[in-house]
């Protein structure tokens, strides 16, 4: 079933009367796939407003120890790459390929920049122990009886040495927000929903910059163009709401608290 | 894109969708909603005698015919676990739309396809990989926790294999999400000329409520399955109460999909329903719009009574009661459906073929499973019944007794249209008295075993519940017995079956319009429709 042959002579599936009639249902399946990931993220969400009630003094202490800034250039970042992508479905319906493929790049640096942040706020949580429950215990295998109380965390542990800290660039402000933290019962609970939510959402990114790479080879070869933009506007849409999983978790997360 | 204009010179198309190309490659690379459909036949029949093998061992091992137990206490567990996972997630819930709704749906409408044919194929690939995915668990790490994997046991306690199961759910529910996204949009835009909503038939109705469901529920099914993942490779904490998390929690999570999931079930088998009652009646529908409007009906109250699941769960007394009220409301869009049947049938032609058989079995079966419903509905009779064998009883008189009634009737019903032959009427008249008949001798001990307060999963029980759970063993064996007359009826009409008419029951809906096998692209010339899909008398 040949859908595209080249975007001048664009012909439709058997199954459609026209070019029209195809382009809407397949808009129509993007949107319903689009309600499903805001609904999977709604389990979520609706878990995150529940605990949040439940140990908000948790929640505030754990919001503090996240790096607001690196979500701030984050955000940016992620709204920049929804302007380039949004540009680029402009410009394959005006059918200018080349800047067309230039913006679609962009927004997949913009992906890969997202990541890099992302990296560098995991990797210092995984130094100074603000990660989920099983690998926030020195010895992992102590809370296996349900006696966590019990067991020293690797914050504590962490706190108790100063060449650590020095090493991990953790300042005398981090020190006290992690001693915040740990001061409450059931912390561990605000880092599971930060790296679980994060977590599918950056899964969400690299899933939608591959994605967006598939449509940037399409437009090179030039299988996209002004009579036969679906897949790029499919990928666009997908990527916006990716985006706007972000702007509500960045808030939530970083600035609630 | 071949143009597939066909000659039909005998009455029958010589060049039909069985024929259009010939090898395994030209199958397991159609974009065919017909053999799709096929496929998926095969594979969830497949599925189905794995899941019946672990029933009936299940029950042979309950009978306690011998001095020693057939299975040990861990086995049990794992072949309960199994049983309900495969039944559950890749036999029941696919079992209708993915098979039947797949052949039948685009025909119906006079489509020449599903909106998204390559989407099509792909999700019954992500269907196979998900059910590998599961079973694989059957080989690495057996799950032991039932198909319904409660906190904290499967994710504190038990082994690592309900990552696999869970992983395997997972990937099937996408499958069952990109199937309903198909169905809908296909409703939406690809209805034949003059084939306005209030004309299509109510199988569709059926499967585009089931479809809404399966788009707004099964995220939530995704997100739960995944946070048990994250729960167990890296101990989240969410439904872990040591950490703060609510082993509750995951009860809401997961009935608020499970719930509707169990109209996912039951819709698309009302709506087989529908049109063999029309057809073998020889009478327009009674009340249509009431029978299509109830389907929706069903569909948004399914979300808003997850509750009645957990009322021994230290719920609020208030939400008891409000979930126990609304759980009652289903059976108001329920009833209609069923007595719009019993008046459609009133003063009509009825006949007695096997599809009918199976129509007015499950009009029995899922009445009393229906009714036994509202029991477990009311907050004060449930804790009395909760967790026992009524509550088996009661489930798979809806989901057995409702579903794979409907699946088999459909099965006789659409089987000429998909293969362009008869099965054996004599056939289907004794796989429904022995699957009837033994569904009935087997569950039916389960209510008053459940009354008499025997507990659901257990591996074992007290010397009074003996004799009845014999019984229902001896009936299960009439069931699988019942089950395999069906498959012998079914192969042999593929192969052997008499030819059929393109119109053997003198249906009126789309689909008996066309030649038996249809086509390629379903129709030689797309139909114009001028009435409604019940055109009787």
């Amino acid at each position: 079933m040949t859908s595209v042959s080249s975007s001048s002579e664009f012909q439709h599936q058997h199954h459609f009367k026209s070019a029209e009639h195809q382009y809407a249902s397949s808009k129509q399946g993007i949107w319903l796939f689009l309600c499903t990931e805001i609904l999977m993220f709604g389990g979520l969400f609706v878990g995150y407003l529940i605990y949040h009630s439940l140990y908000p003094t948790v929640f505030k202490n754990g919001s503090e120890t996240l790096d607001w800034k690196m979500g701030a250039v984050n955000t940016v970042v992620l709204l920049v790459s929804s302007f380039t992508m949004a540009a680029a479905i402009n410009y394959v319906q005006r059918g200018l390929h080349k800047i067309a493929a230039i913006m679609l790049a962009l927004t997949i640096a913009c992906a890969g920049a997202f990541m890099v942040i992302k990296y560098f706020e995991y990797s210092h949580k995984f130094h100074v122990g603000t990660v989920p429950g099983k690998f926030s215990l020195v010895d992992p295998s102590c809370g296996a009886g349900g006696k966590r109380a019990e067991c020293e965390s690797k914050i504590s542990a962490l706190l108790k040495n100063p060449a650590e800290l020095e090493k991990n660039h953790v300042s005398a402000e981090e020190v006290s927000r992690l001693k915040a933290v740990i001061s409450q019962p059931k912390w561990e609970m605000f880092y599971g929903f930060y790296f679980v939510m994060t977590g599918l959402h950056g899964v969400h990114v690299v899933a939608g910059a591959f994605l967006i790479f598939w449509i940037f080879i399409k437009t090179l070869r030039r299988k996209v163009g002004p009579e036969y933009y679906t897949p790029v506007e499919g990928v666009g849409l997908f990527w916006h709401v990716v985006d706007l999983v972000w702007i509500y978790l960045f808030p939530l997360l970083y600035l609630v608290g | 894109m071949s143009s597939a204009h066909t000659k039909t010179e005998h009455g029958h198309a010589d060049h039909n969708y069985l024929n259009h190309g010939s090898g395994i490659w030209s199958w397991m690379t159609t974009l065919d909603h017909k053999r799709i459909g096929l496929m998926y036949f095969a594979t969830v029949a497949t599925l189905f005698l794995i899941g019946g093998f672990f029933a009936l061992g299940i029950r042979l091992h309950l009978a306690k015919f011998g001095a020693e137990p057939l299975l040990d206490p861990d086995t049990y567990n794992k072949f309960m676990t199994f049983h309900g996972a495969i039944m559950v997630f890749m036999v029941i819930i696919p079992g209708i739309p993915a098979f039947l709704g797949n052949f039948v749906l685009p025909i119906q409408l006079g489509a020449k396809d599903v909106a998204f044919p390559r989407l099509n194929l792909a999700s019954y690939y992500i269907f196979i990989a998900g059910a590998l995915i599961a079973a694989s668990s059957m080989i690495f790490n057996q799950v032991d926790t039932g198909w319904t994997f409660y906190t904290p046991y499967s994710t504190a306690k038990t082994s690592n294999g309900v990552i696999l199961l869970v992983l395997g759910a997972f990937t099937m529910g996408f499958s069952s999400i990109l199937t309903g996204l198909n169905f809908i949009v296909t409703t939406h835009k690809l209805r034949a000329p003059g084939m306005t909503m209030d004309r299509i038939p109510l199988m569709i109705w059926a499967l585009y409520s089931t479809s809404i469901i399966q788009i707004l529920a099964t995220p939530i099914l995704a997100i739960t399955l995944l946070l048990i993942g994250a729960e167990k490779t890296l101990g989240v904490g969410i439904f872990d109460p040591d950490l703060g998390g609510d082993p509750v929690l995951f009860q809401h999570f997961f009935w608020f999909y499970s719930h509707p999931a169990v109209y996912i079930m039951i819709l698309p088998a009302m709506g087989v329903i529908s049109e063999l009652i029309t057809a073998f009646s020889k009478k327009t529908i009674f009340g249509y719009r009431a029978i299509a409007y109830s389907s929706v009906a069903i569909a948004a109250v399914s979300f808003l009574v997850w509750g009645h699941h957990m009322f021994v769960s230290g719920q609020s007394t208030l939400a008891g009661i409000v979930f126990s009220i609304i759980t009652m409301f289903v059976g108001v869009p329920t009833a209609i459906k069923l007595f719009n049947w019993i008046s459609t049938m009133y003063r009509g032609t009825v006949t007695f073929e096997a599809p009918m058989l199976f129509a007015l079995g499950f009009m029995f079966l899922f009445t009393i499973g229906g009714l036994t419903g509202v029991f477990l509905a009311s907050t004060g009779m449930d804790v009395h019944f909760h967790d026992t064998y009524f509550v088996v009883a009661h489930f798979h008189y809806v989901m057995v007794g409702g579903t794979l009634m409907a699946l088999m009737g459909g099965i006789y019903y659409w089987f000429p249209k998909m293969f362009g032959r008869m099965t054996s009427d004599l056939g289907g008249r004794i796989s429904w008295v022995l699957i009837f008949t033994g569904f009935n001798v087997t569950f039916f001990p389960q209510f008053v075993l459940g009354a008499m307060g025997m507990p659901r999963r257990y591996f074992d029980y007290l010397p009074e519940y003996t004799n009845l759970n014999q019984i229902s063993t001896v009936g299960s064996w009439l069931i699988g017995l019942g089950f395999l007359v069906g498959l012998i009826t079914i192969i042999h009409g593929i192969f052997k079956g008499e030819k059929a008419s393109d119109n053997p029951w003198g249906a009126k809906t789309l689909e008996w319009q066309t030649s038996s096998p249809p086509p390629h692209e379903n129709f030689t010339t797309t139909p114009t429709v001028t009435a409604g899909p019940y055109d009787f008398r």
